[in-house]
């Protein structure tokens, strides 16, 4: 209604002008701004219709395919259990690599974005952040046959040790792997891949933080650190929350790193052994072979996965959204 | 308690480039400077290195003397950082920690120089520091509300109010009441009148009516042309500065002649 009142107004407008003075460019101007306006606004919803589509589409596929196997009974799946007693294991393993990669990685990575954005000198800064963007470009297979290959295997001393002395904690021992395939090396090597998305996100966080809040700080007789309490942490924290999260949920979905680093077995709280199994790499290993009632399972174990995946981001959204008061935007 | 400030041959330097050249300048303790001259004729920069907030920036250097009651404050055994919370600092554009609320913003000196305090004493600083800014009335029912809420003249306040808890020698401000509209303007100026009883101030500022009527003495600051340093060009009682100056440039700048 109010834009097609304005319209014809400033169509009666355009006509007094000619009247006036015959060429008119600026209103034809506008016109075409106003063309350019409806267009760019039509594809930008077309865009969130879009994702909202694939979204929906990609969860009713997940869930079609899924339905079976989950109200599948036991004798069916031809196993002891239902699906959810076959899924567990693999949840909670998922659950523990993800966890031990994010817990290893978050802190290790803001340190490294603190010491490039408000450490290091110019010099030095530069190349460091180029070369953590660089291992952000490594394939996981690589990561994969790094792991397997050469990280496991260096792991193994530093797990005899543990086995032998601190076995009294149940995830230490008292059994270890020789060949360091366990659930314990694909965490760390999971730590190392999302490594380079929190630390580079985080220092594009950490640079931003506004001069005049630091000013403020260090003219309040802050030294480094303090300054980088008071102003840096608090402007970046939900940033870097949501940095930890973008990481954790490419620790949740790797697949090929973990397939190709962990030795698979059923779920043991020993973590220096062969054992345990995460949904992507669970899925990777067995769906070629796979058909009918067990493909309904794999399908259904990758839904879970996607629950969990969403489950994390809105947590990471509520966290984010209850500082939002105190977060400077306003 | 409130301080003298001197500078002796001070030369400021960005990497090479001298910005701000020989400086002689006596502060006396319990009276209000105000810094007048063209945009980049080192006013800020000068005014910067009197806390050390200079050297902050890559590349930055200071070559003299600046002595706070005889102490150089450029001595090779004196830490910046305690320079720094004896010398407090406000800034052209308020800037309160915005994840804070406004009584941690208050405190926030103490918190980051790690003393601690009971309940009892912290309120009472709040409340004090608050007063003291002229703006207790205004905010002692949301304290615990973020200071980025406040409106623009609020918030410079609030920076002033965090400034004086810390109980300082020495305030400088860096043109405070550009961001802000005239009757804000005219309470921060109401309260450096107030202030300068218990600490010695600095002021830069553009507004020469804002140094006629805040400051006791003014410092007027030149530049001969662009790649030049800036200099000290006069020194004198404002009133003296305003009537009756002694330099021509001095004369030209306030009557409005160039700049």
């Amino acid at each position: 209604m109010s834009t097609q009142t304005r319209g014809s107004m400033v169509a009666q407008s355009t006509e007094t002008q000619v009247e006036t003075q015959p060429p008119a460019p600026r209103s034809r101007d506008n016109a075409a701004g106003r063309m350019g306006d409806k267009v760019f606004a039509g594809i930008c919803l077309g865009a969130g219709i879009l994702i909202l589509v694939v979204l929906a589409g990609v969860a009713a596929f997940l869930l079609r395919d899924a339905v079976p196997a989950i109200l599948a009974s036991p004798e069916e799946l031809g196993r002891e259990t239902s699906f959810w007693g076959y899924v567990w294991p693999l949840v909670v393993g998922t659950l523990i690599a993800s966890g031990i990669a994010i817990v290893v990685a978050t802190p290790v990575a803001i340190g490294i974005a603190l010491f490039i954005s408000h450490y290091a000198p110019k010099r030095l800064s530069q190349p460091l952040g180029y070369m953590i963007d660089l291992l952000a470009a490594i394939p996981s297979v690589v990561y994969g046959l790094w792991g397997a290959t050469f990280f496991g295997p260096l792991l193994v001393p530093m797990y005899a040790w543990l086995a032998e002395n601190a076995s009294f904690i149940p995830i230490f021992g008292p059994t270890y792997s020789a060949a360091g395939r366990t659930l314990l090396t694909a965490s760390l090597v999971l730590a190392v891949m999302i490594l380079p998305i929190v630390t580079s996100l985080s220092r594009e966080l950490f640079l931003q933080t506004p001069k005049l809040h630091e000013e403020a700080a260090l003219a309040l007789g802050a030294t480094r650190w303090e300054m980088i309490k008071a102003a840096v942490f608090p402007f970046a924290r939900a940033g870097v929350i949501s940095a930890i999260m973008l990481g954790l949920g490419r620790a949740l979905g790797e697949t090929m790193a973990v397939t190709l680093v962990l030795s698979q077995g059923p779920l043991t709280a020993n973590l220096l052994n062969a054992g345990n199994s995460t949904i992507p790499a669970e899925i990777a290993l067995n769906f070629p072979e796979a058909f009918g009632l067990r493909q309904s399972e794999l399908i259904a174990a990758g839904l879970v996965l996607f629950v969990i995946t969403l489950v994390v981001n809105m947590l990471a959204r509520a966290i984010v959204s209850r500082y939002k008061e105190f977060s400077g935007a306003n | 308690m409130s301080k003298s400030i001197e500078a002796i041959d001070l030369n400021v330097y960005y990497g090479d480039f001298l910005a701000v050249e020989g400086v002689n300048v006596k502060i006396e303790p319990r009276t209000v400077v105000a810094f007048i001259g063209p945009s980049g004729c080192g006013k800020t920069t000068f005014l910067r290195t009197m806390n050390r907030m200079h050297e902050v920036l890559p590349g930055a250097t200071v070559k003299g003397q600046l002595l706070l009651d005889q102490e150089n404050i450029y001595g090779s055994a004196v830490d910046p950082v305690r320079v720094r919370s004896k010398v407090g600092m406000v800034f052209q554009r308020p800037n309160p920690f915005p994840t804070m609320t406004i009584r941690d913003n208050v405190l926030a000196g103490f918190r980051l120089n790690g003393i601690r305090m009971g309940r009892k004493q912290a309120d009472e600083i709040v409340e004090r520091s608050l007063k003291g800014a002229n703006l207790w009335n205004e905010v002692k029912d949301r304290l615990d509300k973020p200071g980025s809420g406040l409106s623009g003249g609020q918030q410079q306040r609030l920076c002033i109010a965090r400034t004086i808890a810390v109980q300082p020698e020495v305030i400088l401000m860096d043109e405070p009441c550009s961001a802000l509209d005239p009757i804000s303007t005219l309470a921060v100026e109401d309260l450096i009148g107030e202030l300068k009883e218990h600490f010695t101030i600095v002021i830069v500022t553009h507004n020469m009516q804002q140094a006629s009527r805040v400051s006791d003495k003014t410092a007027f600051f030149n530049i001969a042309g662009t790649g030049k340093p800036g200099r000290l060009i006069e020194f004198d009682y404002t009133d003296k500065i305003f009537s009756n100056p002694t330099e021509k440039a001095t004369e030209d700048y306030i009557t409005g002649r160039f700049g």
